[in-house]
């Protein structure tokens, strides 16, 4: 391969890790904007996504889209449990009281899933050809299907903020959140709804990523700061800043991966760090 | 004033008795408790941080690692004495702190929790990486000597226990008196309105900043007795730079009530004795795996004690109980 195929590979896959950090970034703005937290347990709904779609399709052997549906409905009422139960009895609490009730429900979900298996599980990738040719690189099916879905998720999630009243309301609340609740909108709907969509975003996410990497117990903290370093990048409670972000940080990674060999993880947080020096706000930060 | 000289004298009865209570198996008791006794001091660092600043870490364990890998480093592969390696490894985990504090305690809660959450996975990568062949990779570094102040050596467990007490009697001690001064007045202050707290003339981020590497150092001076006591003279770095690590130091912090030392020591020493209970639990059943449950377990913990200590609807449940039971009739 000639050194133009190989940068080509590398903007390929570093695009397809990019859209799934991209979709978790997306999560955590979320349910930032509508309630003011940070949840802690954003790479878990992504990790619970991928193990209930493994279980769904090795065990009772369902076809990939039923097993999909599933996976989302449980990691969604999994998501409004958590709302419901941790998040909403302390809502006016103090940041690091939030902090700290996130950080439990992670650990928490993460203990269980180290109960029931410490394997690791994949399973077959998404229908298609395995290989397409772009250019004289080669791109996996399952990369196309990443891209692909994080496409339609963004615009579906575009439109619903932007067209339906429901979205509006959501986008109210982020604004500010007393003047939503004096204009008749129900701040703490809103908030069970933040936490659902969120939770879908992850197990999206999850499903999508395991035919490439494989998924395990202890995968969604990383993950899950991965896509926390992207929201960071493109700008706290920034939507297109978290697909941006997402994006570049895939990129960087990717290629920060061939100079620095070995420290791969520490790529993405050394970035948060630098961000956080030289702009704080993020690239489409509002400052 | 005077019933806390007498707390603190039954504290320190408390230390200089408990030995004898353990007739069988002394070592493996008293090693359990003198790590406890360390962790004791970490988590009095970072209640300083949490409980009184109102900041929170959740990389904690990178400025213990930070302590005992820099000593441990200098004592086994430059033969340093471990007196003099004191300094450069609090310094260490210190100027980690500082370097992360200067941008992100200008910033919310969050910037801090998730920078700090970060380093700890860098400072983890890289002892697993072992750049320059000098953390030893994920095997860790052993053979590391005791300590040696002075000639008072802790190569047995009953000095080591001692020894690690003293240190944390008088850091508890020193730490309680920095708690009741102006500047834990300030802390406080901050904690409850940053705003309020700048107008009234202090300078809200350097407050924040110093206890910041402050509680970063104690946790650095608590990582270099770790690595320098018995029975394992042993660091790696899932041992004391791991996620779950922090989140112990985290969960110590809470489970004795934020905002006070004497929660702070207890939370460490229960927790510390929390995998040792699990342990007889898990020997009634061989498949129970009790690392996981321990951190089950931390997660519970968690949520529970914030949502009972925070939630507005128990609290005033809570007190309504309180002022029924004290007009109820005497009889």
């Amino acid at each position: 391969m000639s050194l133009s195929d190989t940068i080509v590979q590398y903007i390929l896959s570093g695009l397809t890790i990019g859209s799934i950090y991209a979709l978790v970034a997306l999560g955590y703005n979320i349910i930032y904007n509508t309630t003011g937290i940070i949840n802690f347990a954003q790479g878990e709904f992504l990790m619970l996504g991928g193990m209930f779609m493994a279980a769904c399709c090795n065990i009772y052997h369902l076809p990939l889209p039923i097993g999909a549906l599933i996976s989302i409905g449980l990691v969604v009422i999994i998501g409004l449990l958590i709302e419901r139960i941790a998040i909403r009895p302390v809502k006016d609490a103090n940041i690091v009281t939030l902090i700290i009730i996130t950080i439990g429900v992670s650990i928490f979900i993460k203990a269980c899933a180290a109960f029931v298996t410490k394997d690791s599980f994949t399973f077959q990738s998404f229908p298609g050809p395995d290989y397409i040719k772009v250019s004289t690189a080669t791109l996996s099916v399952q990369s196309l299907w990443i891209m692909g879905v994080a496409c339609i998720i963004m615009i579906c999630l575009s439109i619903f903020f932007r067209r339906t009243v429901m979205g509006k309301a959501m986008r109210a609340c982020s604004i500010n959140r007393e003047a939503a609740h004096i204009v008749g909108i129900d701040v703490d709907r809103m908030s069970l709804l933040s936490f659902g969509l969120s939770a879908l975003m992850g197990a999206v996410a999850g499903i999508m990523v395991t035919p490439t990497t494989q998924i395990s117990w202890n995968r969604g903290t990383e993950l899950g700061l991965k896509g926390f370093c992207a929201v960071i990048l493109g700008g706290l409670g920034s939507g297109p800043g978290a697909i941006l972000g997402g994006i570049s940080l895939g990129l960087l990674e990717t290629f920060g991966n061939i100079v620095f060999s070995g420290y791969k993880d520490a790529i993405a947080f050394s970035i948060l760090l630098i961000v956080l020096y030289l702009r704080p706000q993020g690239i489409i930060g509002r400052g | 004033m005077k019933s806390q000289a007498i707390r603190y004298t039954v504290l320190l009865a408390v230390i200089i008795i408990l030995p004898f209570f353990f007739k069988n198996e002394l070592s493996y008791y008293l090693a359990i408790l003198s790590i406890a006794g360390i962790y004791a001091i970490a988590v009095i660092g970072l209640n300083l941080l949490m409980g009184y600043a109102g900041q929170i870490s959740l990389g904690h364990a990178a400025f213990f690692a930070a302590g005992a890998y820099t000593s441990a480093i200098l004592t086994t592969q430059f033969s340093i004495s471990p007196l003099l390696s004191l300094l450069p490894a609090i310094m260490v985990s210190g100027g980690l702190a500082f370097l992360i504090g200067i941008p992100t305690l200008k910033l919310k809660e969050h910037y801090l929790a998730m920078a700090t959450l970060g380093i700890g996975l860098i400072i983890h990568a890289i002892l697993r990486a072992n750049p320059f062949d000098i953390t030893g990779g994920p095997g860790g570094i052993p053979n590391i000597p005791p300590l040696n102040f002075l000639g008072l050596v802790t190569d047995n467990d009953i000095t080591q226990y001692y020894f690690i007490w003293a240190l944390t009697f008088i850091i508890f001690i020193l730490s309680n008196n920095l708690v009741n001064s102006r500047f834990g007045r300030a802390l406080l202050a901050i904690h409850k309105s940053e705003v309020v707290t700048n107008v009234l003339g202090v300078n809200t981020y350097r407050c924040k900043l110093k206890t910041f590497v402050l509680s970063a150092v104690y946790a650095g001076f608590a990582g270099y007795l770790y690595a320098h006591s018995s029975p394992l003279f042993y660091v790696n770095p899932d041992d004391v730079c791991h996620f779950v690590f922090s989140i112990k130091l985290v969960t110590m912090v809470v489970v004795g009530g934020m905002n006070t030392m004497w929660g702070a020591l207890l939370g460490a020493v229960s927790l510390a004795v929390l995998p040792e209970l699990l342990r007889v639990l898990g020997s009634f059943s061989p498949s129970l795996n009790t690392s996981d449950l321990e951190m089950a377990l931390y997660g519970i913990i968690l949520i529970l004690v914030m949502i009972f200590t925070q939630s507005q609807k128990i609290k005033q449940a809570l007190s309504h109980l309180i002022i029924k039971e004290r007009n109820a009739p005497v009889v």
